[in-house]
């Protein structure tokens, strides 16, 4: 058996694979989208219904032409790479045409009805602030070397305790440092586990989800429940940024957000940053790609660690607080619904960086906008199944990417000092 | 603190507790997994944890905080906080062993934990990590129940095995997409498993309004019940128990072989232990986790079948909130033992019972089980933690390494 003929045959049947997939997508498209559609048009509004001082005016298109075009430019996108191959650049071809295949679909179902896209934007860009502060949650952990699952967990105690002190001191900004608080906390109990006493990480991370779900159920039935008043949280508003909100259509999107989404923006830049320029991100990453060499030039491996995993807890807890102080009015148990997953899914796919984990944040609340504006329109989709599009998807780019990932070289291995 | 840290040895090569026991005979691996050498560690686990969860019973008691209010003194405070523990806990224990009805529902909730446990338990072998037992269960239950209830006029004979196998198929399915997905691509199980649990989950709640499961004329999101011939049997009149527990028994005693005197389990083993020197000695790797995965989803599909066609008689939305993190306590408690999962599953199953219990008599909520449970298996995974609060020596029980990382 010749290994050699294997790895030079393999990208090729890659790249035949690929290109078929999106050929295969230009077929399903008229076959799916065509059907009945008629000469109908679809709205797509491109001004906020709030008012703004340069209001666009709405977009309308003919659906069957759009189709048409969207088909054709899928098609040539199939057999272009059909012909040349594109090597590393396949994934991205295979992304484009994706891309223009949600196009269509989201066309179609607007066909006679009309769709906010500044709602379609802002919702995506609002329902990535909890993905992309737990990617970076996670990736600040793993760049140290400590695997950290417990995110989901993370959400659940900042979501909990964000809700009790905002409701209980009547101020979204103590809420948020509630959540912060009991984020740092799980990961201080994270940090415990797996470094002073080397238990499993990824154990560690799954029981320490199990406690969260279990003590904050628990006191909600106890105690939020017979007193309504310790859970009404006081919430974040959106707030309309001076100048940067009359950008035609961007600014709408992105200047007309709630406090979280701004953090969440200035995070990611802080963070990026912190781990790829400065003296800290340096020692970080050493720690986790070869711990004893780390140690070796005079860092302390376990300290960094433990500072890495309670920090990463405290950006996961501003995840949490999201939950209660922005998007719904109160707690309830295991409302995070998987969130924490799809946070490390994001981190995985953003390969480590947070740049690459807001990316990948705003493709799944892409996705769960969509869902979103999907249900409220006429579609003959079962809104309950649309509800599962996140977690689809998130499955689907989880295995089309991360086999080929290179993880921080020491993570999930505890350490000892020899 | 006059215990450090366990000393770990290469955690890439680390010989666990499980491991160390399975060249051990069958008898003395029985013994070891219920009075063996971490017996004491275990029991401390349950000591820990109840203790801590003593703490939140009294800090969420009405009686306790009013007390706190009205500023009545540290033994007005305590007593009516004693009152609370000792009321839930008393509660409980009546309620799991206390008498033949609460023994009757301990196995009830036993023989759910007992197969959750194994489809945690056999890719554990493997080094997998099996999050997705509530998807599982869910695939199992919705295919054993559909079975069930559409399928007329066959004797009990036919019509409950052909129900269970459906069971088996449909989580087979559900267990077998991670593992291939694992295999070809190497998207981790944990973030698959989990994906698939709430995509299986919205699934459910879709197919119940379909009118394929719902009772005709009825929209609430019900399914029609399970026909009497797919219905386990009941030996005892009176009480819930049937003999799910006795098929959860037997599925114990297949895995034990299957994973201890099978060349399947030889290569799921050997290849959890070191996938590289398995490699090598020619098994397949891909295959092992295929099929650890596919096993896993067969437990967790007889779990639901288990569920369905039991007690429960009809699908319910949610009807398998949990269960999956449930299977991962057992197994851990079971430190990835067949006859530890086994015996972890008749524990937690009474611990679950009395739970029920305790909700219905004292109010206390069922969720303070699940706070309770993880206690005991953070108190379990970590056991240096145990050592250091109860500053006992016990023999050392080697690193609790036991999943891989994203890289693997």
């Amino acid at each position: 058996m010749s290994a050699a003929a294997v790895s030079a045959d393999a990208p090729r049947r890659r790249e035949r694979r690929l290109a078929l997939f999106t050929v295969g997508l230009a077929v399903a498209m008229p076959a799916l989208f065509m059907r009945g559609v008629g000469d109908a048009r679809a709205t797509f509004v491109l001004n906020d219904a709030r008012g703004e001082r340069f209001p666009l005016p709405a977009l309308v298109v003919p659906v069957q032409a759009a189709l048409a075009v969207l088909t054709l430019s899928v098609l040539a996108i199939g057999v272009f790479q059909l012909l040349k191959g594109l090597g590393r650049r396949a994934p991205i071809a295979v992304g484009v045409a994706g891309g223009l295949f949600v196009v269509a679909m989201l066309t179609w179902a607007t066909a006679g009805a009309s769709v906010s896209l500044i709602a379609l934007f802002r919702g995506a860009l609002f329902a990535a602030v909890p993905i992309a502060f737990g990617a970076m949650a996670g990736m600040l952990n793993e760049r140290a070397g400590v695997i950290n699952i417990a995110i989901e967990g993370q959400f659940l105690a900042g979501a909990f305790t964000a809700a009790v002190v905002a409701s209980v001191l009547g101020s979204a900004w103590f809420g948020l440092v509630g959540g912060i608080a009991a984020g740092a906390l799980i990961g201080f109990m994270l940090a415990g586990l797996t470094i002073r006493f080397q238990a499993d990480q990824i154990v560690s991370g799954v029981v320490l989800i199990v406690l969260a779900t279990g003590v904050t159920s628990f006191l909600t039935s106890q105690l939020l429940a017979p007193n309504t008043s310790w859970n009404s949280p006081v919430r974040f508003t959106a707030t309309a940024l001076p100048l940067l909100s009359d950008i035609p259509f961007f600014g709408s999107i992105v200047f007309r957000q709630t406090f979280l989404v701004y953090l969440m923006l200035i995070m990611v830049v802080v963070l990026q940053f912190a781990l790829f320029r400065t003296r800290w991100g340096l020692r970080l990453r050493s720690v986790g790609e070869h711990p004893a060499a780390a140690d070796t030039v005079g860092i302390d491996v376990l300290r960094t660690r433990y500072r890495a995993v309670v920090l990463g807890g405290m950006l996961a807890g501003i995840g949490g607080s999201w939950f209660t102080l922005e998007a719904a009015s109160q707690f309830s148990k295991e409302m995070t619904g998987g969130r924490g997953f799809i946070a490390l899914a994001a981190m995985l796919v953003g390969r480590y960086s947070p740049v690459g984990g807001l990316s990948a944040a705003l493709l799944f609340g892409f996705a769960d906008s969509l869902a979103t504006t999907l249900q409220r329109l006429p579609v003959p989709l079962p809104s309950t199944l649309l509800r599962a599009t996140p977690y689809v998807i998130t499955l689907v780019v989880v295995a089309g990417l991360v086999g080929r990932l290179r993880v921080p070289a020491a993570d999930g291995k505890p350490y000892v000092k020899q | 603190m006059n215990d450090g840290p366990a000393r770990p040895e290469d955690p890439d090569v680390a010989p666990d507790v499980a491991r160390r026991q399975r060249s051990q005979p069958l008898a003395q691996r029985v013994v070891a997994a219920v009075t063996g050498a971490d017996a004491r560690l275990t029991a401390l686990a349950f000591v820990a944890a109840f203790a801590v969860g003593a703490v939140f019973l009294a800090i969420s008691d009405a009686r306790t905080l009013a007390a706190i209010r009205a500023d009545s003194g540290p033994g007005t405070v305590l007593s009516s906080a004693s009152r609370a523990v000792s009321r839930a806990y008393g509660a409980l224990l009546q309620g799991s062993l206390g008498s033949p009805g609460a023994l009757s529902e301990t196995l009830v909730a036993a023989t759910v934990l007992i197969l959750t446990g194994l489809a945690v338990t056999m890719p554990l072998r493997a080094g997998l990590f099996n999050i997705g037992g509530e998807g599982q269960v869910i695939a199992g239950g919705l295919t054993g129940g559909f079975v069930g209830f559409a399928v007329q006029g066959l004797p009990l004979v036919i019509h409950l095995p052909l129900a269970i196998a459906a069971a088996m198929l449909g989580g087979a399915v559900v267990g077998w997409v991670p593992g291939v997905l694992k295999a070809r691509t190497g998207a981790h199980e944990v973030i698959s498993t989990i994906m698939l649990n709430n995509t299986l989950n919205f699934v459910a709640i879709w197919l119940l309004t379909t009118t394929l499961f719902q009772v005709p004329g009825r929209s609430d999101p019900i399914s029609q019940n399970v026909l009497a011939s797919a219905r386990m049997p009941r030996p005892f009149s009176g009480l819930r128990v049937d003999i799910g527990i006795i098929m959860a028994l037997l599925v114990a005693g297949v895995v034990l072989w299957l994973l201890d005197r099978s060349t399947i389990g030889f290569e799921l083993n050997a290849v959890g232990a070191n996938p590289t020197a398995a490699t090598a000695a020619g098994m397949d790797v891909q295959r092992a986790t295929v099929r650890a995965m596919t096993f896993a989803g067969i437990a967790g599909g007889l779990a639901g079948g288990a569920l369905i066609l039991g007690v429960q008689g009809r699908i319910t939305p949610g009807f398998s909130a949990g269960l999956g993190f449930d299977g991962i306590t057992v197994a851990l408690l079971g430190r990835g033992t067949v006859g530890g999962t086994v015996v972890a599953g008749l524990l937690l199953g009474a611990l679950k019972a009395g739970g029920r219990a305790m909700q219905a008599r004292s109010g206390t909520s069922l969720d303070l089980v699940v706070v309770i449970q993880a206690l005991i298996i953070v108190f379990i995974a970590a056991p240096g933690l145990v050592r250091a609060i109860f500053r006992v020596r016990t023999q050392p029980t080697g690193t609790t390494q036991i999943s891989q990382g994203w890289g693997a």
